[in-house]
């Protein structure tokens, strides 16, 4: 069924990774015992005047400039009033006209879609209020104001997002960015990454928006997509049956799957900004901007192109590899240990080792719940492991094996292959050996081969494998088994029938 | 230029005032006032002329991101009506599910 179109634009907060906060110069940063990093300015106190954090414009600008915006020469800040027990002044500081970057687009790949082009309408700085602890203060609710003041670039996409998963590699996309930017880290749990979500359905073709609902509280890539899906649902059953959707605010609940509205929010959307007396504007010198321009890394995009192009990656490889800045570091040093670079084995040693990173790698850092700069085997290291591989020194199975051992001590994978015997067996005349001792045990089987039975091979292949203790080379026993077998088939072995 | 009752009331509300009934007659009438004044501003031709958010005609300047605050929680919070385990404890904001 195709008569609605959804239309989602989002709101993602992400935390900037500052040492002190927005406007004070208290402490930012998550854990500590509660109203111990707020000062008499993220309190609010009479007389206090806030003075802004260079690092968070440099960030914001940082920001801006990856995504293409157009950075404001000149910004303001404004007040947001609303009242809640945990925004101390009654106000946000935050930014209203002339938000400090504007515009700029980034750059999806749903899965299974062509890419597609998100426009974003800004990027503003604002300060976080504090959290509200519901549970445990007998019938009231604990306030800890230590995020307050604590400095987030709010990222609002165009609505030009027709679909949850779309929504969701949206906000990947975002989360990916800043990270590798080292703006933020990134982490949904302890709320430096949030996402707000704009729901609205039309019919398909219609160029006007229908009232939206506002998702908040979605703080996972999976719940957003369930939210939003659920949404997208909730507003078509709901015009479908003959309802209206109201504009409003709702939360979503990952444990009932389901949306909300949210109680007391009359009013909530008068929010009365007006620029705030207390800061002047703020310029932002080209001077300045040159050099956050000069400063800014190579972004994820144009890496990703990169690693495919320099190292003949496929595309979802090179894709996932630079998921992480740290990964695609850590790639690249790894492949250069591999031997990636020149020979004609190049592309293949370059290869195996984005499978490995992406495979036996990543699958082991989750396993620990490590991240990658946490790896127990270093770049170096695997990518030494890659070259046995690619030399034929080990198999492939047998290096994950060696892959363990180097996971739980650290050494080199020469030395454990040495150590461990883990040598694979290449000798032709050893193989032949392995080959002619396994058909002569399995009289039976090697008659149905040559009776047509050729699936057999695959039990020959095991055998020779088991008698060789795993250090058989497989290509080369499946060929020795075959000309072995051929040989049978012209010349039986004496005191055998054919 | 009038102001209803109700828009009295609504401004009060988001600035939580508390306004006596028997006030609103007065504040109706201060709002119009007031409101009469923007419109003689707003009646000025400011065509060509850049909006002003700040009178001072200076720039911002930016501090250091270090931190230079220390924070005494046991004196900023001598004004609050009540503390628990460090926390500010305020009626509660939602109802229990």
């Amino acid at each position: 069924m195709n008569a609605w179109q959804p239309v989602i634009g989002l709101e993602v907060h992400a935390r900037l990774l500052t040492r002190s906060k927005l406007f004070s110069g208290a402490p930012a940063g998550y854990g500590a015992a509660p109203n111990t990093r707020a000062c008499a300015i993220d309190l609010g106190f009479p007389g206090v005047l806030p003075v802004l954090n260079r690092e968070a414009v440099r960030m914001a600008v940082r920001f801006g400039l990856a995504v293409g915006a157009r950075i404001a020469p000149r910004c303001i800040f404004a007040r947001k009033n609303y009242f809640y027990p945990d925004l101390p002044k009654g106000y946000q500081i935050s930014q209203y006209e002339d938000p400090i970057t504007a515009g700029g687009s980034i750059t999806i790949e749903p899965a299974g879609g062509p890419r597609r082009d998100i426009g974003l309408v800004r990027a503003h700085l604002e300060e976080d209020a504090g959290r509200s602890v519901h549970e445990g203060f007998g019938r009231g609710t604990g306030i800890d104001l230590n995020r307050a003041g604590t400095p987030l670039l709010e990222i609002v996409t165009e609505p030009a997002i027709h679909g949850a998963a779309e929504a969701a590699a949206c906000m990947r996309k975002i989360h990916t960015l800043v990270r590798w930017l080292g703006i933020c880290d990134g982490n949904m749990q302890e709320g430096s990454f949030r996402c707000d979500a704009n729901v609205s359905v039309r019919p398909a073709g219609s160029q006007t928006l229908g009232p939206r609902s506002e998702i908040k509280n979605v703080n996972s890539f999976r719940f957003v997509e369930r939210a939003i899906g659920y949404e997208i649902e909730r507003q078509i059953d709901l015009i479908e049956s003959g309802g209206e959707v109201v504009q409003e605010t709702r939360l979503y609940d990952p444990d009932r799957h389901e949306t909300r509205p949210m109680r007391d929010k009359e009013d909530a959307d008068d929010y009365r900004y007006f620029p705030d007396p207390d800061l002047l504007p703020v310029a932002v010198g080209e001077a300045f901007v040159a050099e956050v321009r000069d400063g800014l890394p190579e972004l994820p995009d144009a890496r990703r192109d990169r690693l495919a192009g320099q190292y003949g990656l496929g595309a979802a490889d090179a894709a996932q590899l630079v998921s992480y800045r740290e990964v695609a570091d850590y790639f690249e040093a790894a492949a250069e240990a591999a031997g990636s670079a020149g020979s004609e084995d190049a592309a293949d040693a370059a290869r195996l080792t984005a499978n490995w990173v992406n495979g036996e790698l990543a699958g082991a850092l989750n396993r620990e719940g490590l991240r990658i700069d946490e790896a127990r085997v270093t770049a170096g290291q695997l990518g030494r492991l890659v070259r046995r591989i690619a030399d034929g020194t080990v198999s492939g199975r047998m290096a994950k094996a060696v892959f363990d051992a180097m996971w739980g001590s650290g050494e080199e994978p020469d030395a454990i292959i040495e150590a461990r015997g883990l040598r694979q067996v290449t000798d032709a005349g050893e193989i032949e050996g392995l080959v002619d001792a396994v058909l002569d045990a399995h009289p039976a089987q090697v008659d149905q081969y040559l009776g047509g039975a050729e699936k057999v091979l695959g039990f020959f292949v095991g055998q020779v494998m088991k008698r060789s203790g795993g250090k058989a080379d497989p290509r080369q026993a499946n060929r020795t088994l075959r000309e072995r077998l051929a040989r049978r088939r012209d010349e039986p072995p004496a005191g055998q029938t054919p | 230029m009038s102001i209803s009752h109700a828009e009295v009331e609504r401004v009060a509300r988001l600035a939580r005032l508390r306004i006596d009934p028997g006030e609103l007659d007065d504040r109706a009438r201060d709002l119009a006032r007031i409101l009469e004044l923007f419109d003689r501003l707003a009646a000025i031709d400011t065509r060509g002329v850049e909006p002003l958010s700040h009178p001072v005609a200076e720039s911002q300047r930016l501090r250091p991101d270090t931190v230079t605050e220390s924070v005494d929680r046991a004196a900023l919070q001598q004004g609050a009506p009540e503390i628990e385990d460090g926390m500010y404890v305020v009626p509660r904001v939602i109802e229990p599910r």
